[in-house]
């Protein structure tokens, strides 16, 4: 998982389809993995909250927290440490627009 | 977005660099008649179950121009996940039966029959109804095998009365194993007899059981569970035992392989299980969770290797006998993952990708592959357990510091939350499958 780190929305933007485009999917690898329990297209399901429309500013400082032990969850810490930062930049950027 | 998967691409260079956008706008290079065939890629699925109902829609979503065909027998998909809510009527059997209207609407061609052959020379699939499909990539998810007879003296008549209900087919034996629990006099004794590694669900046994005693105690609470393992170990087991403690009290009696815990016979007219060192249990029902091994296709393709499973190369999927094949799911030898239908149906997304990439000539892409397995141990008490794989060049490996169990301790809240999540996961991941 080496993907261009890239600063800025817009950007972040571009890195999700920069690794998409690399990986031949229109949705990044890593993103496709939350909607088992996400909903669809990130929409929440039950009691697990959304994530699709949310700013990937959010996204990704939710997720760093997560992984810092420094934000409370039943799983997501567990979750959050197994994702690189490129990860978290495509899921968010991905799921930041996502409807 | 939809573009173009030619099968010999052409704009192959053009596309990536030009991203989604641009290739948007390049039409299917779709041609009328019989050339069509030739210019639209198939991907063949065989099986509709967590892998391969999620590969056939991921493909026909992510890759409109795909040409889809699933292969699957059945009209009706029963989940094993939420099988064991059942048992404990939590659910009906209704709630976790799925049909395959929603991958139709994607655009998956759907063929209700079995997969009998593979011809890879001419990518071929031969249909047990005589049928012929054609193939570009295959993508194979067809669960596993019971061993009949691995463990002396079940075979598939004993399955008749003493139920396996691993294999949902057409849900048969969890209404059998349902029924006996009903019929079961208070005071009775459930026994189960466990296997050794590797096999579907590696916490599933464990949670059947705790769904067991939550029907138990409500109903008839002067019943016992002798749970008989051929392992010394199993997953979540701190979780299961306090669980089981908090909830059940000495309800449930867990006999692991080094305590006499392994049955190496059972004696199904006599509701008796027979371990290793010859101690006979003669319980009023009895759940046998058996030897497996890969479906049985992936034998008569010969993809299997003498450990009964399917080896793969862990950065796509595909088969090591045989290239453009991928099998994912239970099927393959995923290991260090379980065999969970999380991972059948997160793996073969990227097989999906694998397949796409292979076809336009393109490197793999790389691939994180993730689990997430709740387990019910009782009323809003549920556990977790989580795993982040990637692969590499020692085969695929857990991302260190990551993942692992719910947090032990009296935390009720954790628990809670726990329970409705996995509520939430089985509605998220069959949407994902089926919707
Ligand atoms: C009691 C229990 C509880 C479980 N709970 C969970 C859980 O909570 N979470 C979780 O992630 N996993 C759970 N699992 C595991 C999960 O069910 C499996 O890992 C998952 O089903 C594997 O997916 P698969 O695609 O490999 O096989 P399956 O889902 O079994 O699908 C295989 C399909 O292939 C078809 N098929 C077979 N042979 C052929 C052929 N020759 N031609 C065409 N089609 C064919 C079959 O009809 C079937 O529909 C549980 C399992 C059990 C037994």
């Amino acid at each position: 998982m080496r993907r261009p780190i890239l600063a800025g929305a817009a950007c972040l933007a571009f890195a999700a389809y920069a690794s998409a485009a690399r990986a031949a999917e229109p949705v990044p690898l890593a993103a496709q993995g939350c909607v088992g329990c996400h909903g669809v297209r990130g929409t929440g399901s039950g009691a697990i909250p959304g994530i699709a429309g949310r700013p990937s500013t959010e996204i990704t400082a939710t997720m760093n927290a997560f992984r810092a032990n420094e934000r409370p969850g039943t799983i997501m810490g567990r979750i959050a440490r197994g994702y690189t930062e490129a990860d978290i930049a495509a899921i968010a950027a991905y799921y930041a627009t996502s409807r | 977005m939809s573009h173009a998967i030619p099968l010999n691409p052409t704009r192959r260079t053009a596309l990536r660099m030009a991203g989604f956008a641009a290739a948007s706008l390049v039409a299917p290079l779709a041609t009328p008649g019989i050339a069509r065939a030739q210019t639209t890629a198939r991907l063949v699925v065989i099986g509709g179950g967590f892998g391969g109902a999620t590969a056939a829609r991921y493909a026909r979503i992510n890759h409109p121009t795909l040409d889809v065909t699933l292969i699957e027998p059945r009209t009706r998909f029963i989940t094993c996940p939420y099988g064991n809510l059942v048992l404990a009527g939590m659910r009906m059997p209704d709630q976790i039966t799925h049909g395959y209207d929603g991958l139709r609407a994607h655009g998956v061609k759907i063929v209700h029959d079995m997969a009998a052959g593979i011809d890879p020379v001419a990518k071929t699939v031969r249909l047990a109804g005589g049928q012929t499909v054609a193939y570009d990539r295959l993508i194979v998810s067809p669960g596993i095998a019971i061993k009949w007879g691995a463990l002396e003296g079940y075979d598939e008549a004993a399955s008749q009365l003493v139920p396996h209900a691993w294999i949902p087919g057409d849900g048969s034996q969890l209404a059998l194993l349902r029924r006996q629990l009903e019929a079961m006099p208070d005071g009775g004794t459930v026994g189960f007899a466990l296997p050794a590694n590797p096999f579907r669900c590696p916490p599933g046994p464990y949670e059947r059981i705790s769904m067991v005693a939550s029907y138990l105690k409500k109903n008839k609470p002067k019943s016992k569970i002798l749970a008989l393992d051929a392992k010394e170990a199993f997953s979540k087991q701190g979780l299961f035992l306090d669980g089981w403690k908090a909830l059940y009290g000495d309800m449930i009696e867990w006999v692991p392989s080094n305590k006499d815990g392994k049955v190496v016979r059972v004696d199904a007219a006599e509701m008796t299980f027979v371990t290793e060192f010859g101690t006979r249990h003669k319980v009023d029902v009895a759940n046998v969770v058996p030897p497996q091994s890969a479906a049985r296709i992936a034998f008569e393709f010969g993809l299997t290797d003498q450990s009964g499973w399917v080896p793969v190369n862990p950065a796509t999927f595909e088969a090591k006998s045989v290239p453009g094949i991928y099998v994912v799911g239970d099927a393959n030898n995923g290991t260090p993952m379980p065999k969970s239908g999380y991972i059948a149906s997160n793996t073969s997304k990227h097989a999906v990708a694998c397949a796409v990439a292979s076809l336009r000539n393109e490197a793999p892409p790389e691939g994180v592959y993730f689990n997430t397995c709740y387990s019910h141990v009782g009323d809003e008490y549920g556990i977790s357990v989580v795993g982040v794989y990637r692969a590499t060049d020692k085969g695929i490996v857990e991302v260190p510091n990551s993942g692992g169990v719910s947090p032990r301790g009296d935390l009720p809240e954790q628990r809670r939350l726990e329970a409705l999540y996995a509520d939430a996961w089985y509605s998220s991941i069959t949407k994902d499958m089926f919707s």
